[in-house]
Formats: C-alpha cells, structure tokens, sequence
C-alpha cells in the first residue's frame, strides 16, 4: 500500500516544480487529444506557441487574457486559504460587471478622475456583497458554500440576461440584448496604441500586491490563515472565526467582481451575457496552479491565458477545437493536485503485513 | 385561482414532473451512494455531460440506445474512478478533485464533440426512447397518463431506487458502505477494505449520475447540445442533503422539484406578459437553495464525510 510521510521541509525548488510537473504533464495529455483529432501535434503546439507570445499583438492579447484571470484566481486564492469554498466566481464577476454599466454609462456625471475609481469600486463592491449571501448562510444556517455558490452562478447569469433584454438594454443596440456602451470617461486607458491590453492589468498585479501583503504581514492574513487551518483551533485561539470568515468572502468575491469591471470598462465596452468564457471556474485552476500564493496567481494566469490564446490561433489555422484549451485547464488542474501531493509528503510504498515501515 | 387547479389537475402536468425528476432520480441516487461512502462527488455534473455526450454519441454511430445507456454509464464510472483514486488512496481535497472532474469530463466531451462533429451547427439526431405503452395501465384515466406513459429510463429510474434503498439498508453490503462513510475504522476492524469500499461506491455512483446524463440526450431531447447539462448535477448535490442520504426521500425530493419545474413552466405560460422569463428560470436554482437551507441546520453529514482514510489510522 501507499504511505505518506510529512516532509519536514519543504525547499522553494520542490514547491515550484509541482505546477511546472503539471503543466508539462497536461501538455502531454492534450497532445493525445491533439493526435486524436488526426492533427500534427508538434506543429499545433509550435502555432499555440507563437499565437500566445509570437507577436506585439500576440502578447497584447495574452496580457489582457490574463488580467480577469488575475482577479478570479486571487479570489479563489483568498477564498481556499480560509477553507472558504467560493466556487461562484463566475456569478461574482458578472456582477461586478453588471454594477459597473450601472453606474458607467451615464447615470452618474462625474468628471472622469472621478468615475473610474467610482466603477472599480462599484464592481468590487457588487461582487463581494454578492459573496456575502453564501457566507452569510454557511455562519448562520450551515449551508454548504460549495453548492449554493456554484448555484448562484446560474442564477446571476440569468438576472444579467433579465436586465440586458429589459431595463438595461441598450436602446441603439439594434435588437441584441446588450448594455448601453460605458462613457469614455468611465473606460480604463489602453496601455499600447492599437491594442486590447488595458490598465486592468496594473490593477490586477497592485491587487496581487496587496493580497501578498495582507496575507503576509497583517493580523487579518494571520487570521486568515489561521482559520483555514483549523477553525476549531481558531476560536479556541481567540480569533474571530465568522467575522474572518466574512471578511474573506467579502475581499474574494470582490476581487472576482473586478474581473468583470476590467472586462466591460478595459476591454469590450459594454456589457453582454455572454461576457465571460468561464473565467471564474478558470481562476480556481489558477489558484491552485499558484499554490494559493498571490505573486503565483499572476504566474500561473499568464500560462492560463497562454493556452486560451493560443489554442485559440491554434484552432483557426488548422482546425483542432479550441475546447482543447479547457482540456489542458482542467488537466493541469487535476495534475497539480497529485504532483501537489509529492512536494508536501513523501511518497512510500510499503508492502502490507510484513511488520516493517510501521510508524 | 382555478387556473393554478386546472394545472395541477392534468394529467399532463404530472407526466412532465415526473419527466424532469428523471435525470434528478439518477443524479440524486448517484450523489447519495458516493457520500454515504464518505466521498463528496462535485464531479457530478461534468458527469452528467459526459453520460449525455457519451450515451448520444454510441447510440448515434450505432450502438442501439441500450448500447449508448451502457456506454454512458461505462463513461460515468471512468470519471467516477478518477475521483476515487484522487480522493481514496491519495486522499486529496474532495471539493478540489471534484471541481477537477468536472471540468475535466466536461472539456473532454465537448472537445470530443467538435473533434468528432467539427462542422454542423445543428447536431445530428437519433431515435430516442418512446413512451413505453404498458397494456391496461397505459389506458387508466388519469394515471395512465400521468404515471404510465413515460420511456424505459424513467421506470429504469424508479426501479433504481428501490434497488439503491435495498442494497444500502437490506444487505451487508450496504451496512459497509453506510458504515464506512460514518466510521471507517470499524469497518477496517471487521478485516474489510475502506479503500475498496470507497472506491467501489464512488465509481457504482458515478454510473448512476451519468445515467442521468443519458437521460438528457436520449429520452428528454435526441441531440447532444453545449451547456445542456446547465447546473442539474448541482441541484443533485443541494437535494442529496435535502433528501438526508436516504433514496425513498430522494425520489419525494425529484419529484417535488420536478413537480414545482412543469408547475412554473405553465404559470410561464399563464403570467408570461408580465414577468420576465428569466425569474422563472432562475427558480429551480433558488429553489435548490432554499431547499438546502431549510434542512441545513439539522442535516445529518455521513460523519467521515470529506475525511480521507489511511490504514491503521484511528
């Protein structure tokens, strides 16, 4: 049988290799998806290459790919250190994006210095009270966060269909359920002429700052940690474990409710209902690939967003269904989970009865 | 007032319900085997895709329906064996393992359908199942209709849940799975295996689940389309609880759920003009919700649920 032993130290070297050992191993799975499809796998892999980092443009695109990437894996990040199962960032970006055409696209006049921090704070503001009702329910009553998360996602998504074909449609919108289009004032600036990469990005890597340092040096991060170790131990510590726990829901689902304002005010302009590809179920991968540590997010989203754009450029020259780059998401996902397991314990194999290795 | 009556007085109304309960039956069934063996399955509803894309797939190359039912449920205890043996023997984070799953199996058939399939934009159909017409019963006023005029996988659905509910509570059998998801120890002490237990659960579970997939594109629709599965594996997951592990209240629980689905299709009907679609598409899932919080405080967890087990631990 398998026996696991606790390393007592566990070296930089050996936390880094397990995403890389992941990575590379969902590589290698997909290029048997890639064969199966009857496809040259190193040519699909040398065109997934250069549409991800070949090119100004290629880069552009990987940048602005990575920045709600960014966002919904430093949510997850937050959220798992506390044992806080978000699972609803896709629902919590939604409605960041919803609160920023809300209050974007003309029913606020401010001078624009003004506005844009108005729409951040609206966004993040949006998707942490969002966060607050499942938080809520599991200190209150005890429902499972996993489920009722994962449910609200759906529901927010239909009441963001809801308020595009009824009181938030766009009137020039020739028919197609859309929001009005964001002021210019409201939209954060381009960081390259002629390219999509937006100042979303510097408020995704300040964000991943600032959760690094929260998480490191303050009495909250402490707590934090504190709680998703073991809430028991917690309280009995005298930590506060609810208010901990709420606090976390509040700062993830936030942050998740800034992918969406970086997605309508940085990138398309307004808002449609079918705004984000699964960049919330996306940045659990992320977060875990990072080994829940915010300067790993901003890693691990680049190689995210590298598949999806690729993948994506992949697909248009030869063919090969861009749902390979879910594939590799969700492999890499499940490979970081074992490889995971080699950096925290030492592996045995022990043979049963023989009375040796017993601990 | 008496419109609300003339819905639910049709016979139809109650074929529909039971009709959307059906893919739950098969969900919830599959849910509770996994947790009542201590294992948490959020690979449900990646699952449940794979079972639609899976079972659809064989039956349309030729297989024969039986054959894509057997294929589905061939796919869900592959998925479900992965997340056995990243939970079981390796004892990794259920919640995570499941969300892998899930995303796994679901990007998988996906990529298996466009590879397969890469230029049509509708999808090609199939023969599905057909109401099966029982002799007598079939014809009964009223319960014919309503009870009786379903396809196989509907009563496949009902016959499981008798056969779940003998297994768990009249067999040895299910008095080591119940007992190993409550109390592993005592089950290793009685010299049987947790791990063998656990993963055979999980992976007889996970069939079940998939089966409700089948049910999707093989009896409900006769295509495979994307996002088809659209949260049901969820509401799988909310009603297990509601349903306290137990396969009778799993079947009241499809079934209220089911009934409440046809009841707000039709009040659609009725009130349409005046309240957008949307709200009542949204209500299963809330729906789903209060469900899980009415019952949450007094829910009785399989209490080695979530909790990995090594042998010779205490």
């Amino acid at each position: 049988m398998i026996r696991f032993e606790p390393r007592e130290h566990v070296s930089p070297l050996r936390r880094i290799a397990a995403p890389v050992i992941a990575a590379v191993a969902a590589l290698a799975v997909a290029s048997l998806a890639i064969a199966a499809a009857g496809a040259p796998v190193l040519e699909a892999y040398g065109l997934m290459a250069k549409g991800a980092f070949g090119s100004a443009f290629a880069m552009s695109e990987l940048l602005a790919r990575a920045t709600p990437l960014i966002f919904t894996g430093l949510a997850a990040a937050v959220a798992f250190r506390a044992k806080l199962w978000n699972i609803g960032g896709e629902g919590q970006l939604y409605a960041g994006a919803l609160a920023a055409v809300a209050v974007g696209t003309g029913a606020l006049a401010l001078p624009g210095p003004l506005l844009i921090p108005t729409v951040i704070l609206a966004g993040a503001l949006a998707g942490g009270l969002l966060m607050l009702i499942p938080a809520l329910l599991k200190v209150r009553l005890g429902a499972d966060e996993v489920v009722t998360t994962l449910l609200l996602n759906f529901v927010v998504i239909l009441f963001v269909q809801m308020m595009l074909e009824g009181p938030m449609k766009d009137p020039m919108g020739m028919g197609w359920p859309q929001s009005e289009p964001m002021l210019d004032e409201a939209m954060l600036p381009k960081l390259m002429d002629r390219m999509r990469v937006h100042a979303g990005l510097i408020l995704a890597l300040v964000a991943a700052l600032g959760v690094h340092i929260v998480l490191k040096r303050t009495v909250w991060g402490f707590e934090t940690r504190a709680v998703g170790e073991n809430p028991e131990a917690a309280r009995h510590a005298g930590i506060p474990v609810t208010a901990t726990f709420l606090r976390v829901a509040l700062l993830s689902g936030g942050l998740a409710g800034l992918a969406g304002v970086g997605e309508v005010a940085g990138l398309k302009g307004y808002l449609t209902a079918d705004l984000s590809p699964g960049f919330g179920y996306a940045g659990i991968v992320v977060a875990m690939l990072a080994g829940l540590s915010p300067v790993g997010v901003v890693v691990a989203a680049l190689f995210i967003a590298g598949i999806f754009v690729g993948a994506d450029s992949m697909s248009r020259a030869i063919g090969v269904s861009n749902y390979l780059a879910d594939l590799v998401v969700a492999t890499s996902l499940i490979c970081v989970l074992v490889s995971g397991l080699f950096v925290r314990f030492k592996v045995r194999f022990v043979r049963v009865g023989t009375g040796k290795g017993a601990a | 007032m008496s419109d609300i009556l003339d819905i639910l007085l049709a016979a139809n109304f109650w074929a529909a319900a039971l009709r959307i309960a059906t893919p739950l039956i098969f969900g919830v069934l599959g849910a509770l085997l996994c947790e009542r063996a201590g294992v948490l399955n959020l690979g449900i509803e990646g699952i449940f895709t794979a079972g639609a894309m899976a079972g659809w797939m064989a039956a349309w190359l030729g297989a024969g329906l039986w054959g894509g039912v057997m294929v589905a449920a061939l796919a869900g205890a592959a998925f479900g064996l992965l997340h056995a043996i990243l939970t079981v023997p390796l004892g990794l984070s259920q919640h995570v393992s499941g969300i892998g799953v899930t995303l796994f199996a679901t990007s998988l058939s996906y990529y298996t359908y466009r590879t397969a399939l890469p230029d049509v934009s509708s999808p090609p159909r199939i023969e599905a199942f057909q109401p099966l017409d029982i002799p007598v019963l079939s014809d009964l006023p009223f319960l014919g209709p309503a009870l009786f005029q379903q396809t196989a996988l509907t009563f496949l659905a009902l016959a499981l849940v008798v056969a779940v509910g003998f297994v768990l509570y009249r067999t040895p059998l299910g008095l080591a799975i119940r007992a190993v998801g409550d109390n592993p120890s005592a089950v290793e002490a009685q010299g049987l295996s947790v791990m063998a237990l656990r993963i055979g659960t999980v992976v007889a579970g996970s069939a079940l689940m998939a089966l409700g997939g089948a049910f999707l594109t093989m009896s409900a629709f006769d295509a495979f389309f994307f996002g088809m599965v659209n949260g049901r594996g969820w509401i799988c997951i909310a009603l297990t609880v509601f349903a306290s592990w137990r396969p009778g209240k799993a079947l009241i629980g499809a079934l209220l759920f089911g009934a409440f689905d046809a009841f707000q299709v039709r009040l659609q009907t009725e009130v349409g003009s005046f309240v957008p679609g949307q709200v009542f598409l949204m209500l299963p899932y809330i729906l789903s919700i209060a469900a899980l919080v009415v019952v949450a405080r007094k829910a009785d967890y399989p209490r080695a649920l979530l909790k990995p087990y090594f042998k010779g631990q205490r």
